[in-house]
């Protein structure tokens, strides 16, 4: 009931919208009809006529000067190649939102019966059929995309392996199918089966070769929602891909006896035929090898060109394509082997990102010119003019077909089984001759029939079309059943795990030895040659040499298992805490980054700690000053040493430096990164005064340092306005990068880097750097807010104290107002006392052109 | 040729053969003459390793596809060495070298340098070892046993995948 429903009202919602576009579109047809006319022949015709009309009516009625003017005639052609293709797709969208029926009736099926309405509405509306689906438009426009899918996809071990018995079927299975129904058509017309027509043998040859082709498009369709086991799926897919190409030659060399007329064909012709045929599937083939070592070729050297490098595929794809047509050799079977040659070399040389972009753009062409193309089929269907009845005619086909389908598929089983390790079996060969389902291919062929020449083509057009219909909806939705019901071996999904990478490899390794002890070359030592002159020359050739060192199967599986492992650890990890760890082992990283992550974590944590505590508090140090920390370093070393000098120094340049930066951080994002010379200098220079005065002070400064952090974290964490957040985490990790490599080169810790992770992180409970934290101190816990932690050391060592003026450099009096403070609701005078010489302070430092930011150091 | 091999091979034996392995006759045959050639001492065996042809036999027997006739002829015979677990058995002991019944990480590693190229560095190599070994291993004893190698290949088709198609 409910499903009923939803149908019928997500049909009544396409009908509403198709119909609003089509009311745009009879519009157009209505003041121009002779636009609509042309499309059908030839697109570009019409765009000039088109084009040269409205110009003639600007130039007429211009009189006065339009604000705006309604220029239908102007976008009409493209705005309805548009529409239709959107409207072609809302279909699917439709068909795909309802499951339930996808299930049962396969997809192709669905969207030839929309097209049927659709062609429907159209035909109500022109009492014409204006939009057919063209052999121009299809070959050209929809097909390629479809076929270089196929191609780039294809797994190719899988195809070569089985590669005799597809060949097979593609070339001797399609003759086979041609020949038989022609002569049995032939035959039946002279047994008086099929009334009074006018088609003879070369005729009735022809329209066999159009219609012997088992169709990729549909057979995809259909096979990929009934999962059957690859084999059986390669042999029919790889047949269906390859004898397209076939049946095109064949077609092509039936039309030319055709035109040749019979009395002109002798032994000669029919040998020429026969050359031709071979001539132009293997003339095609090679061309797209030659066109797929070029696509490989040039992706080598795209690296600078990153951004466009997905789009050769497809431009030297539609390219070879075109040329095979231009040479009137098979341009499908180029199209397809410039895919599967291209397909390893273009996945390992370009970067990651642009082969995400080839496979994703590529089926979104492919899938989106096959909805077309099934639309279209059932549009075509609504159109008086093309039907011509004749019983006897059409269900002969139709039984010819299905019956030598079976007949061809057993045969040729039969004599291949005899030379395959692992042999057909019957069921196998049920599904694949079921498996034959007719599409698009046969219709673009029977739209290109000759008329003049062909008497009844559109007989053949619509015993075509009715063949289409019944292979794709009766023969589609009856094949899952099927299969269910014969218990076909359906594909396993088995996870990827490296022991079965690992152990197919020894498998191959095996079986090459034993076919060399056993003194016979079959196809695993032809394999193994194969590989080892890729590996000596077509890689040398075609990869770049950054990638040809690392590409080993194992590796590559061991590489995708750990970045699988790598996803699942860091989706775990960010769900019990932080992952900052990591820099243990791997100093030298980006730091700024994972310090943003940190910081984020922790700013986490202690706000849980405190929120309590700090809530009021928040509302008065909404404003603090970013580089308090390092006033605090500055001060404390200054309150230390008594190294006035390296004071300066570091106001003079660390400090002036980083005010200007926040100011122009805060501007714009990008103009940061200008003169990196200069920061490294600064960020040197200061560096190496600091661990002067740092190591000549010779005092532990590890507790300070804790103390610092703490300020900074909850100085970011108070801040409830982005732009200076952001301003206050790219200083700190500016800021703190120089810390740690001050740390490090001082030699003043021990990096606990063999610390076991859990137990740093554990331990840090939040503020976890060990680096920042060289002897984990059990008393200052970090749960103590900062401030109550600065007062405890305070009131314990005298010198860390000094240095813990967090906020409040000036005067330790101060100081010790601090903590209570705070924490204080009152406190917002004494509190900003000491900020105001701060924010006095960098109003006076803002004209130092120098010292862009250190921040960038690492990125 | 295959005259001169079956002379020399006594028929007795050749159809012992036959019944260990499953080849047919004429398959007999010509393995025979192919191992005469590889027996450049022609003293009957290959090698220092001493394989005599029926070893020779036996040890091609496990790459021989299994016909259908052959699945469910009768349960209670011994097994046919091209059976599954025959044919496991011996890409098992591929691995294991010193014969413990267990890969161990070491063994594994020479396997893998055999098999992967130059480029792979030695750490990352017996990460691999490592990696590949804990996918197995459900005991923990850091090696796989053949039960655990038997479990962990369920998927794999090894029927298919460790036969040739030998020339009649």
């Amino acid at each position: 009931m409910a499903t009923t429903w939803r149908s019928a009202l997500s049909l009544y919602m396409l009908l509403l919208m198709v119909s609003r576009g089509l009311s745009l579109a009879s519009d157009g047809n209505k003041i121009e009809p002779v636009d609509t006319k042309q499309d059908t022949r030839s697109g570009s015709h019409g765009e000039a006529a088109s084009s040269s009309d409205s110009g003639s009516e600007v130039n007429v009625t211009l009189t006065t000067l339009p604000i705006v003017s309604w220029k239908w005639e102007h976008v009409s052609e493209p705005y309805l190649v548009a529409l239709w293709i959107i409207v072609c797709w809302l279909c699917k969208l439709i068909i795909e939102a309802n499951h339930h029926v996808t299930n049962v009736i396969p997809e192709s099926a669905l969207l030839i019966g929309f097209g049927f309405i659709l062609g429907g509405i159209v035909w109500g509306a022109d009492l014409a059929q204006t939009f057919k689906l063209s052999q121009r438009t299809f070959f050209f426009f929809l097909l390629p995309q479809i076929i270089l899918d196929t191609g780039y996809s294809m797994p190719n071990k899988l195809f070569f392996g089985n590669l005799g018995g597809i060949l097979v079927y593609a070339i001797i299975g399609t003759c086979w199918n041609a020949a038989s129904l022609a002569l049995s058509l032939w035959g039946c017309q002279k047994g008086g089966a099929m009334g009074d027509l006018d088609i003879g043998f070369l005729q009735y040859l022809l329209f066999g070769s159009l219609i012997a082709a088992v169709d990729p498009v549909a057979v995809i369709a259909v096979f990929e929602q009934v999962h059957v086991n690859e084999v059986l799926f390669i042999l029919v897919f790889g047949e269906s891909l390859l004898n397209d190409g076939v049946t095109v030659v064949l077609f092509n060399v039936c039309d030319a006896f055709v035109t040749l007329g019979g009395s002109k064909i002798n032994a000669v012709e029919i040998i020429k035929g026969i050359i031709s045929f071979f001539v132009v599937a293997f003339g095609g083939s090679l061309l797209g090898f030659a066109f797929g070592i070029l696509i490989s070729l040039l992706t080598r050297c795209t690296k600078n060109i990153q951004i466009i490098e997905a789009g050769f595929v497809f431009i030297l794809g539609y390219l070879s394509y075109l040329t095979a047509e231009m040479l009137s050799l098979s341009a499908i079977l180029s199209i397809v082997f410039c895919g599967i040659c291209c397909q390893k070399y273009i996945n390992a040389n370009m970067d990651e990102s642009s082969v995400n972009t080839v496979r994703y753009a590529m089926k979104v062409f492919a899938n989106g010119s096959e909805t077309i193309i099934f639309v279209f089929l059932g549009i075509s269907a609504i159109d008086k003019t093309i039907w011509v009845w004749n019983t006897g005619f059409i269900l002969l086909t139709l039984f010819f077909i299905l019956i030598y389908r079976f007949m061809g598929t057993f045969i040729l089983t039969w004599i291949l089984n005899r030379f395959r390790l692992v042999p057909i079996g019957l069921i196998d060969q049920v599904i694949i001759s079921y498996g034959g389902l007719r599409g698009a291919v046969a219709y673009g062929l029977a739209v290109m029939l000759d008329e003049t020449r062909i008497k009844e083509k559109n007989l053949m057009l619509c015993t075509t079309l009715i063949v289409v219909y019944f292979t794709v909806i009766i023969q589609g939705i009856t094949m899952k059943p099927l299969v269910t019901w014969l218990n076909v071996k359906k594909a396993s999904v088995s996870e990827d795990s490296l022991i079965e990478k690992v152990q197919n490899k020894v498998f191959d390794h095996m079986l090459v030895a034993i076919e060399d002890i056993s003194g016979q070359i079959g196809h695993n030592y032809m394999r193994d040659k194969w590989n080892n002159f890729e590996d000596k020359w077509l890689s040398k050739l075609l990869l770049k040499p950054s990638v040809r060192k690392n590409r080993d199967n194992i590796f590559a599986v061991f590489h995708r298992l750990n970045l699988k492992d790598a996803m699942s650890y860091v989706a775990e990890g960010e769900r019990k805490g932080s992952l900052e760890f990591i820099r243990n082992e791997s100093a030298f990283i980006d730091f700024t980054k994972k310090f943003d992550d940190k910081f984020s974590e922790v700013m986490s944590d202690i706000m849980a700690d405190t929120s309590s505590h700090y809530n009021r508090g928040s509302s008065m140090r909404r404003d603090p000053v970013p580089s308090v920390c390092l006033e605090v370093h500055e001060q404390a070393i200054k309150g230390m040493n008594g190294v006035e000098d390296s004071h300066h120094l570091l106001q003079q340049h660390l400090y002036k430096g980083r005010k200007q930066h926040l100011h122009r951080y805060s501007r714009s994002n990008f103009s940061v990164n200008t003169d990196e010379n200069e920061v490294q200098e600064i960020f040197q220079r200061t560096m190496r005064r600091r661990l002067e005065s740092f190591k000549s002070a010779k005092m532990g400064v590890a507790p300070p340092k804790k103390i610092s952090k703490h300020t900074k974290k909850d100085q970011q964490q108070k801040k409830p306005n982005g732009n200076s957040a952001d301003k206050c985490k790219s200083y700190h990790s500016g800021d703190e990068d120089f810390e740690f490599s001050e740390a490090d080169s001082a030699n003043g810790y021990d990096v606990p880097g063999s610390l076991p992770m859990r137990v740093t992180y554990r331990a840090g409970a939040g503020i976890e750097n060990p680096t920042f934290m060289p002897d984990p101190d059990p008393t200052a816990s970090m749960h103590i807010p900062p401030w109550l932690a600065d007062t405890e050391v305070d009131s314990s060592i005298a010198a860390p104290s000094q240095r813990a003026q967090v906020r409040l450099p000036w005067t330790p009096s101060n100081l010790r107002r601090l903590a209570p403070l705070r924490l204080s609701t009152n406190s917002t005078d004494s509190f900003m006392l000491p900020e105001a010489p701060a924010t006095q302070q960098r109003g006076n430092e803002q004209q130092p052109p120098s010292a862009p930011p250190p921040t960038k150091r690492h990125m | 040729m295959g005259s001169r091999a079956s002379t020399l091979l006594r028929e007795e034996e050749i159809e012992e053969i036959k019944k260990e392995t499953g080849f047919s006759h004429s398959q007999i045959t010509r393995l025979y003459s192919r191992f005469t050639s590889l027996d450049k001492g022609e003293n009957g065996t290959l090698r220092e390793d001493q394989v005599n042809f029926r070893g020779f036999m036996r040890t091609l027997a496990h790459f021989r596809p299994i016909e259908d006739n052959e699945k469910n002829k009768n349960p209670t015979a011994s097994e046919p060495l091209n059976s599954r677990t025959n044919k496991l058995l011996f890409a098992f002991h591929l691995y294991d070298l010193d014969r413990d019944d267990k890969i161990s990480r070491d063994e594994l590693l020479q396997v893998l340098r055999m098999m992967v190229g130059v480029n792979i560095s030695d750490e990352q190599l017996g990460s691999i070892a490592d990696r590949t070994i804990q996918e197995a291993d459900t005991n923990g004893d850091n090696s796989i046993s053949f039960n655990e190698f038997i479990k962990v290949l369920e998927k794999v088709d090894v029927e298919q995948k460790m036969s040739i198609r030998f020339l009649h």
